[in-house]
């Protein structure tokens, strides 16, 4: 059995005795009533030494398929990115990785000065003036903006775009029920935001509309249009929300020139690892306006009383620990870890990296979209132009099934879009590339997509054989 | 070395220290010359051209971009990012890394943080690729290792806090809030009834009424008695059937066990209210007690205090819930579902689960049994299943630990903090630094800086800068609020007995420093990567991004 603590028993004698107490029970008891301090142990397994519990461990590794084992064509929100060495070396170091919040900035300046710089890049790929040090993560990010929204203008209507993750959409009815707002969500026409039913869905109650880009079927959307419309619609002061892949952004319009107010996103594709889910971190930038408002922490530059350059957490007083039930949200801990791991991404990646990473994308996307367009039973399931993800339509086949039918041939096709978005796409799969899939892989991958379609037509045959 | 030479020589102690038994009173002048350095961020270094990634090449046939991808939809310049190279990364991260102050080097005895020791066996199974690189949308048939996990965690934290129902989601403690009040909020609903107030000490964390107000609730404070404890008198006279849930956390803020929790809870589950417990403290009381015992419904977990996640200079953390039978219906969604092998029937599983169960994610609450755990489900509060990173640390810590292994950890640092709290009062700062309630505590404890203040001029905030130059983490200052200069100080049962020797001399000889010439603390620190900075300056005039030219 492990244990970390450090008291031997002659420590204890030592500690108890200075305390002026004959035992720890005796401690407990002095404070903790007597029908709830318990004699019982809890109901737990004993402890295990670290290479049992390492075993123990890898086991359950073991029982998981997961991008190291197959190729994966799977996205939907996090990608399978290549994460640089220099992360794993960075983020291990002790100095990043043990201390908490920056509460005492002279002997913080490395955490501090990597939210500066953090904010700087997220500022630069936006083209939006202010950022926060990061948030949890993508779809509570976006429920964080709708609130600004609310705090900024007073409105409780949220109008939102089907095209934006379902798991957003979902968290943001989740907060809005708290925080009092209304829900709208518009449908998408052909892969893309419906515009006139999106311009319908406007009016001047509207707090907030949140567009995501690329949208959860990979369509670009026209982002400049859309929120043009809803300022026409809902008036300067509504606020236009857009979440982003920030990889797409190497490529895309940056939302400070579309029109959009603040722009947020899943932060997981810069240096995280997938880890099931998280943590990765939310990214949040916005106009100037807006700036004390923002959610969490954000680093400022300021002097020492030597005048030396040096940072600090600012603008606290719309922070929950000061301003309390007036806060302007409620996020304390958040994901400075991640972030670190978003900067020296962004800083491996480069001013000239970062769109040739998402060229490279926008190559290969194309290509196999065409190829896999081109297998016979399968279509597209929009013509919308797209960077790194797109989605098809099987009629008449069983997606789910066929996407186990080709990962047992050790390929992870896409997602079956009925998993998680139901009607109208049950017959969709969306297909997510990154640098790490090749020309031969997606070629392997168009032959074993026709292969599966091949045998459950031949099963169905039969059947039908069978049964005339 | 770039030491200002306005700092008398003797001011200068050791930057690094924590557990050292060094002198104190030794002149030295050991500024790593690093930790000196003029800030310049990595926009400021490099020069054009330098990169440190090269993109494959595409294998495809090239295809112009306008013809995919119109003008219009794209960025005509590009961000301004940094062109360094490898080298210059790495040696621009580490030496920044330099300029921090972190747990493996020292003591940070942060109250409410729970800064215990990182293991490294978790960082380890966590970097495993079967964890690491596993996607969240992986079909649960071939994800069976990460949902067992996930399903013992929640059965080990079901059986730590005393409540039988678990949802991993919560990003974090103040996620974890919110999914509690809108938890609460959602059981009084479906019964017709809308309350709006909800109770919350003057010691509770600032993230409990923020969190009140985004959950579209009011906050409604309750006083502390000169015990340290909830007033009842004033609970009393506040709770009616206005009142959707109480938040506490016990111990409370202040280090201090209320002994009249089953009161309390009955109070409030008299006029029909929730008690909602902040699990910050649950440290404390792990194996020794539990939540659910004491009558609270809903718990959070902040897996990166009680169950040790490196804090990543602010994050990630994990904050679970545990819920009563009557709050479960309500939980977000996913659910994890077992069931045994033999019985589980449908497609032929690709993978045969994990040691003779099977795994599934219910996502909808219409899949799910009337009145079992999502089936009126709030939602969601985010994407995914939760920080699953943080899972695989906590789970892999409560398994090495065991029952007794958490029930140990929790007496160390109750017995900890008291021994340091002895410590300090054997060495007379009393006079200057009282406890500012009782004579006990759990695992933490707040002394008030007042007297120290008026009668010496020195304030917290003096006191923790020149902890600084000593080489430790200072303690929470300024929390809780209704403590006059408080100092919450919390040394974690990792800690050793010297270690706390060391500290507590460390603030006896500031104290006796001050007494001689206060000015040394108002000015502290001296040892520092930068001194004390100006923080007005910082928000009048906000500069939160570097200027790029
Ligand atoms: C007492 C207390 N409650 C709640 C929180 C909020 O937890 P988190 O920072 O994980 O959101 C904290 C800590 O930060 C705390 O100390």
């Amino acid at each position: 059995m492990t244990r970390y603590t450090t008291a031997t028993d002659a420590d204890r004698e030592a500690m108890l005795s200075a305390v002026g107490v004959s035992s720890i029970r005796d401690l407990l008891a002095e404070q903790i009533p007597a029908a709830l301090l318990r004699d019982d142990p809890l109901d737990l397994p004993a402890g295990r030494s670290e290479q049992e519990v390492y075993t123990h461990l890898r086991e359950l590794s073991a029982a998981n398929v997961s991008a190291e084992d197959e190729v994966t064509f799977l996205g939907a929100g996090m990608y399978d990115h290549y994460v640089p060495s220099i992360i794993d070396m960075l983020l291990g170091r002790s100095e990043f990785l043990t201390p908490y919040t920056p509460y005492q900035p002279e002997v913080s300046q490395g955490g501090l000065q990597v939210m500066f710089e953090y904010q700087t890049a997220i500022s630069e790929l936006t083209a939006l003036p202010v950022s926060n040090a990061s948030v949890y993560e993508g779809p509570s990010a976006v429920a964080a903006a709708a609130y600004l929204g609310k705090l900024a203008n007073g409105r409780t209507r949220i109008v939102v775009s089907a095209g934006a993750h379902p798991h957003t959409i979902a968290t943001l009815q989740t907060y809005a029920k708290g925080y009092g707002s209304e829900l709208v969500v518009v449908p998408l026409r052909d892969g893309a935001t419906d515009p006139q039913e999106w311009a319908a869905a406007i009016d001047d109650r509207t707090s907030v509309a949140i567009v995501q880009q690329p949208n959860f079927v990979g369509a670009v959307e026209d982002v400049a249009a859309l929120t043009d419309a809803a300022k026409q619609a809902g008036g300067d002061k509504l606020v236009t929300v857009g979440a982003y892949d920030p990889i797409c952004l190497g490529v895309l319009a940056p939302p400070g020139e579309v029109g959009i107010d603040v722009a947020v996103g899943e932060g997981q594709t810069l240096g995280n690892r997938l880890d099931f889910g998280g943590p990765s971190f939310g990214f949040f930038a916005a106009r100037e306006a807006f700036l004390r408002r923002m959610p969490g922490r954000i680093a400022g530059e300021t002097t020492d009383v030597d005048g030396r350059r040096g940072f600090v957490l600012t603008l606290q007083t719309r922070e929950q620990h000061i301003r309390r039930e007036k806060a302007t949200s409620n996020i304390c801990t958040s994901q400075a870890l991640n972030a670190l791991a978003g900067v020296v991404y962004l800083g491996w990646l480069g001013k000239d990296g970062l769109p040739e990473l998402a060229e490279l994308l926008v190559q290969r996307t194309h290509y196999a979209r065409r190829k896999l367009a081109a297998i016979d039973g399968v279509e597209l399931l929009h013509e919308q132009p797209v960077v790194r993800e797109f989605a098809l339509r099987l009629p008449g086949i069983d997606v789910p099934a066929l996407v186990d039918f080709v990962q047992d041939r050790g390929y992870h096709p896409g997602l079956a879009l009925g998993r998680i978005y139901g009607e109208p796409y049950a017959d969709g799969l969306l297909v997510a590339l990154t640098e790490q899939r090749t020309k031969q892989q997606i070629d392997r991958l168009a032959e074993l997509i026709g292969e599966a379609i091949g045998a459950q037509r031949t099963a169905t045959a039969q059947t039908t054989g069978a049964v005339a | 070395m770039s030491t200002p030479t306005s700092i008398p020589e003797e001011r200068l102690l050791p930057a690094a220290g924590g557990s050292d038994p060094r002198p104190l009173a030794a002149p030295t002048t050991s500024v790593n010359p690093i930790q000196r350095d003029h800030a310049t961020t990595i926009f400021e270094k490099g020069a054009p051209g330098r990169r440190s990634f090269v993109a494959p090449d595409s294998g495809v046939p090239e295809v112009a971009l306008d013809e995919i991808l119109p003008a219009k939809l794209r960025r005509a310049t590009p961000a301004r990012l940094p062109e360094v190279t490898e080298s210059e990364l790495v040696r621009h991260y580490v030496r920044l890394s330099r300029r921090n102050f972190d747990l493996d080097t020292g003591f940070y005895p942060l109250g409410s943080c729970t800064m215990k020791h990182n293991p490294r066996l978790h960082e380890r199974v966590t970097a495993l690729p079967g964890h690491a690189r596993l996607h969240p949308l992986q079909s649960p048939e071939r994800s069976q290792g990460a949902l067992a996990l996930m399903h013992g965690l929640e059965r080990q934290l079901a059986e730590v806090s005393g409540l039988p129902h678990v949802c991993l989601q919560p990003s974090a403690g103040s996620h974890g809030e919110l999914a509690g009040v809108l938890l609460a909020r959602a059981y009084h609903e479906a019964r017709g009834e809308t309350r709006t107030k909800v109770l919350t000490p003057d010691t509770a964390h600032g993230t409990n009424p923020a969190t009140v107000t985004m959950a579209g609730l009011e906050v409604v404070k309750v006083a502390t008695n000169p015990d340290g404890g909830v007033d009842l008198d004033d609970l009393r006279a506040k709770a009616d059937d206005q009142v959707a849930l109480i938040m506490l956390t016990n111990p409370n803020t202040l280090g201090i066990f209320d002994p009249n929790i089953e009161e309390i809870a009955s109070i409030v589950h008299g006029v029909g209210g929730v008690l909602y417990y902040d699990g910050a403290n649950l440290n404390a009381i792990m194996g020794i007690t539990r939540p659910g015992d004491m009558g609270f419904d809903i718990v959070h977990f902040n897996l990166h205090k009680s169950f040790t996640q490196p804090h990543g200079g602010g994050g990630p953390g994990s904050g679970p819930i545990a819920v009563s039978d009557r709050i479960s219906p309500y939980l977000p969604l996913p659910v994890i579902r077992r069931e045994p092998l033999a019985s589980a029937n449908g497609n032929a599983p690709a993978t045969e689960g994990f040691e003779g169960f099977r795994y599934s994610l219910v996502e909808h609450a219409d899949a799910v049994p009337e009145g079992a755990p999502g089936s009126k489900s709030i939602g969601k509060l985010r994407g995914f299943q939760g920080n699953y990173g943080c899972f695989v640390r906590s789970y892999t810590y409560i398994t090495s630990l065991g029952a007794e292994g958490l029930r140990d950890a929790s007496e160390i640092a109750v017995l900890n903090a008291n021994y340091l709290l002895a410590k300090l009062q054997e060495l007379g700062v009393r006079e200057h630094l009282p406890l500012a309630f009782g004579t006990r505590c759990m695992h933490e404890f707040v002394l008030s800086g007042g007297p120290m203040k008026r009668e010496l001029g020195v304030k917290t905030l003096d006191l923790a800068k020149r902890l600084l130059d000593h080489g430790f983490h200072p303690p929470t200052v300024y929390f809780p609020l209704l403590v006059d200069e408080a100092l919450l100080v919390e040394p974690v049962e990792t800690e050793a007995k010297e270690t706390l020797d060391a500290f507590a001399e460390a603030i006896a000889e500031i104290l006796r420093e001050a007494v001689e010439d206060p000015t040394i603390a108002q000015n502290a620190p001296y040892s520092t990567p930068v001194r004390r900075l100006d923080e007005a300056k910082a928000a009048k005039q906000p500069v939160i991004r570097q200027p790029l030219g």
